[in-house]
């Protein structure tokens, strides 16, 4: 038993390690002296301090949480509301269009872009606008909406059907049902898609490069472009941030979930005690 | 979990803010830059909105051919782009630039005469030098001993330490002066004998790399390459060892010059920026920050260099004779070079 039980440690240390190794040397690197990415010579935090001042980088960062808020939000409107719509269509209907929603996801990205690009060119001469932040936009919407179906949809398989019902037997029109009835029970749903577009969004280079135009610039399009004189440690700066960013939020949001789920367990023994 | 959810959210706004307050008010107008990544010292874009009011959007590519490629798929407007010699005579071919108006750059008379009228531009229509360079031998003596000829890159004693451009111009170019031929060559001979000498430099290569070159030349994995001059001054601050050399049959001499594209709609603005740029105290700053030659002529003497980095930056006039620049090749020849590169690397 205590052999089986090491085994398994050590294959989840193993785990871990390949996991994250990548993002240590990463973040290690970003405080090397030098440029170097296999030499260290030395602490240093000038990185940082030049990020700061380096505005295309900066531009850069903005333009992409920009882009993925915005994005993921409205996505998360359209995709709660296409979810909706699915669930209440007959079954003959529904699997055929819940097959085109997934198509996006398996797409290839390059296809996805070149044949957005295609499109915001063409509308683009008919209508009298250029590639630009606007169309960017409408990318990323586009890419994340089946995300949002795909993880609001098991949410909705689990909600009692009576629930519906009820609330409008209680006088509710239905729009308040809709609004305060479905969309609480299925909000963790609806957080997970937005979180996942919100990824998708940030980590997107490929359908970015097809529909940015002349004006606007994501992250991963500037590091991209850095290729031919080398990367600089600036961007490990940034990434190590994000990271710490994303890890800080990650914390707060399981320390709060573990409060709530105590306080839950303490009020029901409470319950218990006065019954 | 709406709380949560609000938190994540507050969190990313105050994000976005943050990243934004670096942003100057500019109401000049905008200028659509289009440049090769890291190739400027960006306190150079804040200083210029600042002078001039107008609004700088600053876009980066990695390669000539992919910005060629973005300018050919349409729905963009970029005022500004700043690719190398060979891609602005194939751009001034297609007719995709606009003539420059040179009462709006004064800064052009600082410009060093030597890169005035080059054979990609000979009129001096089109185009302002932007940075300047010439392509050597990064080795490290002590490995693979002193190198003056391109042939210590195709020595078979130098077996698993050689890396080689990845790219097929820059690859067929050194094949072609190590034969002795111009690396415009368009005869079908010389591109065969070229395309052979590669194939058989293959097996002896560690590989072909561009920026990766930096990593392994500093730590030492690799000992000998060919690459830019500035960049050898970046990795010879790492690594000491390492030397540079412009090979005795010569070599390649490029100009990045900024250009402004057939209808733009910034164009007055576009002009403001070269001549912004072409400023002997940007241009010497620019340079600093890049480790690329400014061609501005002032900027050779003010310019605070020791004797070493000068040498390198500036090479004799008997080294430069021996240098060519690239030109466009017809679209047949280009097929050519896709075709063997394709063949060369499966």
């Amino acid at each position: 038993m205590t052999k089986k039980y090491t085994g398994g440690k050590i294959f989840a240390a193993l785990t871990y390690v390949f996991l994250y190794a990548p993002i240590i040397v990463l973040i290690v690197f970003s405080f090397n002296a030098t440029k170097s990415r296999t030499i260290w010579s030395g602490f240093t935090l000038d990185w940082y301090r030049e990020l700061f001042h380096d505005s295309l980088i900066m531009s850069s960062l903005q333009t992409t949480l920009l882009v993925s808020v915005i994005a993921s939000l409205i996505a998360a409107v359209i995709g709660t509301f296409a979810a909706i719509g699915f669930y209440n269509m007959k079954k003959n209907w529904r699997s055929p269009l819940l097959l085109v929603n997934n198509i996006p996801v398996v797409n290839a990205d390059i296809i996805t872009g070149v044949s957005l690009s295609l499109l915001f060119v063409s509308a683009g001469a008919l209508m009298g606008f250029q590639l630009g932040f606007g169309t960017l936009l409408i990318a990323h919407i586009s890419f994340d909406i089946p995300y949002v179906i795909l993880s609001v949809m098991p949410k909705l398989y689990q909600l009692d059907r009576n629930l519906f019902e009820a609330a409008q037997d209680l006088g509710c029109t239905w729009f308040q049902t809709v609004y305060k009835v479905i969309i609480p029970e299925i909000m963790p749903g609806i957080i997970n898609g937005l979180l996942i577009a919100f990824t998708m969004s940030v980590d997107d280079f490929v359908i970015s490069y097809f529909t940015a135009g002349s004006s606007v610039q994501t992250l991963s399009m500037t590091i991209y472009a850095m290729t031919r004189r080398r990367i600089s440690p600036k961007i490990n700066a940034i990434s190590t941030l994000l990271f710490a960013v994303v890890l800080i939020l990650l914390v707060i949001v399981n320390v709060r979930e573990a409060r709530q789920h105590k306080a839950e367990i303490k009020k029901e023994k409470m319950l218990k005690g006065t019954n | 979990m709406k709380k949560t959810f609000s938190v994540v959210i507050c969190a990313v706004m105050l994000i976005c803010l943050f990243s934004g307050c670096g942003g100057s008010k500019t109401t000049n107008g905008v200028v659509n830059v289009y440049n090769w990544g890291e190739y400027i010292d960006t306190d150079l874009i804040t200083q210029f909105e600042n002078e001039t009011g107008i609004k700088v959007n600053y876009k980066t590519y990695e390669s000539n051919e992919q910005m060629y490629s973005v300018l050919k798929q349409g729905g963009v407007s970029y005022d500004v782009i700043i690719p190398s010699d060979y891609m602005i005579s194939r751009l001034i071919d297609e007719d995709m630039l606009e003539p420059l108006n040179f009462d709006n750059i004064p800064n052009y008379s600082l410009i060093d005469d030597s890169l005035k009228s080059m054979a990609y531009d000979p009129d001096n229509t089109y185009s302002v030098p932007y940075m300047w360079g010439t392509i050597g031998i990064i080795y490290d003596p002590t490995v693979v001993g002193e190198v003056d000829s391109w042939s210590a890159l195709f020595d078979e004693k130098n077996e698993g330490n050689i890396l080689m451009f990845d790219n097929s111009r820059d690859a067929m170019a050194i094949a072609l002066k190590y034969l002795g031929y111009s690396m415009n060559s368009t005869d079908e001979t010389e591109l065969n004998e070229a395309y052979e000498l590669l194939k058989q430099q293959k097996p002896i290569l560690q590989g072909y790399v561009m920026d990766q070159i930096f990593d392994k030349l500093e730590s030492g994995e690799a000992a000998i390459g060919p690459y830019y001059a500035g960049d050898y001054l970046t990795m010879h601050a790492e690594n000491p060892n390492l030397k540079f050399c412009i090979p005795k049959e010569g070599s390649n001499v490029f100009v990045d010059a900024m250009c402004v594209l057939k209808n733009a709609e910034n164009k007055d603005n576009a002009e403001a920026f070269i001549n912004f740029m072409s400023g002997t105290e940007q241009s010497m700053a620019n340079s600093e920050y890049i480790g690329y030659t400014s061609p501005n002529k002032e900027v050779e003497d003010l310019i605070d260099i020791d004797d070493f980095t000068r040498s390198v930056m500036y090479p004799d006039d008997a080294t430069l004779a021996k240098c060519e620049s690239y030109i466009n090749l017809p679209q047949e020849t280009l097929d050519y070079y896709d075709e063997m590169w394709v063949k060369l690397k499966s």
